[in-house]
């Protein structure tokens, strides 16, 4: 068997176990299996790798085993961050994949330029080289913001950074970009080559950077996900580049992965691509927030607790808040206590919840809260009306009535979770300030609903204490 | 087109290209249907995953693009290459092992944490 024909079949082997991983995310009794064979996968993909370099004479390989060293001291303390930061980790993560496939295309296009090899510089190959690149280092430093975005990093605003003609100059720079890549395609060992290149890599570090900065905090879920998708398409675009049918097709399943969880997050914002993406939602709540003074009620703990000790089901809706906060803890002494008392509690978890798809769960995974309690909006919404209590923990804009009705809010036409259906509420909430779309709630100022002002994890403490406290009521 | 020299295995340029990775004659075709079923198949099968698992879900994909590792293994390890070219190699490889290593480690730790029924303190 030929060294070629030998990593061909590693590849396809390496090919499958990488479906499989993700065919076994289905899942959360199988899901674990997915690791494993994504683990085993990889190391296939590498072996293979080394095997054909060495066949046909490599060289360097100390200094690639300290890059892996290097790599994983990186990588391991990453991967123990708390689970509050994991869409911070995930934003970071995409950096360092964009900015590989960046530095990669670089170094093949200049190796091939230094060689003045026109043939391995054939026009398709040059339009993926100019492809992996764009995506790649437009992935760079776009996820690099997002990821100081969602730490709140000092000097990085959170709310979208906007000026005059921003769509037309993006669109401008991404004409240059473009058009320097037709140059270079058509005549890739011109003189003036790496410097078209090089141009090219400022334009798309730039771009990222402008792509992501008019985009707020709230919008963070899509921008991820589609960062995701970039990142597996620059992979992609490094298998046309390299004629290796592994990259092209793992590539391709993080790139469909990210365009997935992408729809899903538009559709659960009840917004386009576009509209996220060049739309600077923030602009729209300038015109919304004030109008007449309402009245909140506000209401104790201790009175919360006798409610929702006589319920019979307890609707629990977490969001952004519960996840600062670090309540999710808290979250679960409470659920233990209702439970105690034979009262069925379930979450209810909108898809956009949190700063990335999936955030809540975790969260509430992580307090040991099992997943089979844990119902996703389309399903909890019919049982909305049963709900004895439901308690709103720092969550806002996916519970605000408004989205319904008011054709002026910037939510309008966004699923929502039916809170207002149920008999009483309860909204945990840390001042009276609007929340990040800067709108009023409608379903603060309902007859049935109270608030409890305070810190999530304190107003929570505090109920499980007083449920805890009050013996045969 | 450029390419029409009518070879279709040339041994390419002096430089040492890697088996299943140098750049040898790109198999246009042959590339762009693997991307269409791959496509296909990537859609069809996260449309099944679980939305309690759309988190572990990403980070695992995170670690699956690191397959980017391939070719930058392919980049350091040429001998003929300039410095500078295998220093770009080298970082590439950094960049996509961390993401391999933070990727699966991460989602293994978060799968872990999802059970089904309340556990009395036993570990399934």
């Amino acid at each position: 068997m030929s060294a070629e024909t030998l990593v061909q079949l590693l590849y396809l082997v390496s090919t499958a176990l990488f479906i499989l991983s993700l065919r076994w995310m289905s899942d959360p009794e199988t899901a674990r299996k997915g690791v494993f064979s994504g683990v085993a996968a990889m190391l296939l993909a590498v072996a293979g790798t080394l095997a054909g370099v060495a066949a046909t004479g490599g060289t360097h390989y100390w200094w690639i085993l300290g890059a892996f060293v290097l790599g994983s001291a990186i990588g391991y303390p990453l991967a123990l961050v708390p689970l509050t930061a994991v869409p911070q980790r995930t934003a970071l993560s995409h950096a360092f994949g964009g900015l590989a496939a960046g530095l990669v295309g670089t170094a093949k296009y200049f190796l091939y330029y230094g060689q003045h090899n026109a043939e391995a510089l054939a026009p398709f190959i040059v339009v993926a080289l100019v492809a992996e690149i764009l995506l790649g280092f437009l992935t760079f430093t776009g996820s690099l913001l997002a990821a100081g975005k969602l730490q709140e990093v000092t000097w990085i605003p959170q709310r979208p950074v906007t000026y005059p003609f921003q769509n037309l100059v993006n669109l401008l720079l991404f004409a240059v970009a473009l058009g320097l890549g037709v140059a270079l395609v058509l005549n890739p060992l011109a003189p003036w080559g790496p410097v078209a290149f090089g141009l090219i890599i400022l334009l798309s570090l730039a771009f990222g950077v402008l792509l992501i900065i008019p985009i707020g905090g709230a919008d963070m879920p899509t921008v991820i996900s589609i960062l995701n998708s970039y990142a597996g398409l620059s992979a992609v675009a490094m298998g046309f580049v390299l004629n290796n049918k592994l990259l092209i097709t793992a590539g391709a399943l993080d790139g469909s992965s990210g365009l997935i969880l992408s729809i899903i997050m538009c559709k659960a914002m009840n917004r386009s691509f576009t509209n996220v993406l060049f739309g600077a939602f923030g602009q729209a709540q300038q015109k919304a927030a004030g109008g007449e003074e309402k009245v909140y009620k506000a209401d104790t703990t201790e009175s919360a607790a006798q409610v929702m000790e006589q319920a019979n089901l307890v609707v629990i809706v977490p969001g952004y808040g519960m996840a600062v906060a670090q309540a999710q803890h808290k979250v679960r002494e409470l659920y233990d206590l209702l439970k105690k008392r034979g009262i069925t509690v379930k979450f209810a978890i909108h898809p956009v919840a949190g700063r990335m798809p999936g955030h809540m769960n975790v969260l509430l995974a992580e307090a040991e809260i099992p997943y089979t309690d844990l119902v996703e909006m389309d399903e909890i919404n019919g049982d909305m009306p049963q709900a004895d209590v439901a308690l709103i923990i720092g969550a806002n804009d996916v519970v605000n009535p408004a989205a319904r009705t008011d054709k002026t809010s910037p939510i309008y036409g966004m699923p929502i979770i039916d809170a207002d259906k149920a008999k009483t509420v309860y909204a945990i909430k840390r001042s009276k300030n609007p929340g990040f779309a800067g709108i009023d709630n409608e379903l603060y100022f309902l007859d049935k609903t109270f608030m409890l002002f305070g810190d999530a994890k304190a107003v929570v403490g505090d109920l499980a204490r007083k449920l805890a406290g009050e013996g045969g009521h | 087109m450029r390419e029409g020299t009518g070879t279709t295995s040339a041994a390419p340029g002096p430089q040492g290209h890697a088996a299943g990775g140098g750049h040898g004659q790109l198999d246009l075709m042959g590339a762009l249907f693997v991307f269409m079923l791959a496509t296909f198949i990537g859609i069809m099968v996260i449309q099944r995953v679980s939305r309690l698992l759309h988190t572990p879900l990403m980070s695992l994909t995170n670690a699956i693009s690191a397959i980017a590792v391939v070719g930058a293994l392919i980049v350091s390890a040429g001998k003929e290459a300039p410095t500078f070219i295998t220093v770009l190699g080298l970082v590439a490889i950094v960049c996509s092992t961390t993401n391999i290593v933070s990727g699966f480690f991460i989602t293994d730790r978060m799968l872990k944490m999802f059970k089904k029924r309340e556990n009395g303190g036993a570990a399934k």
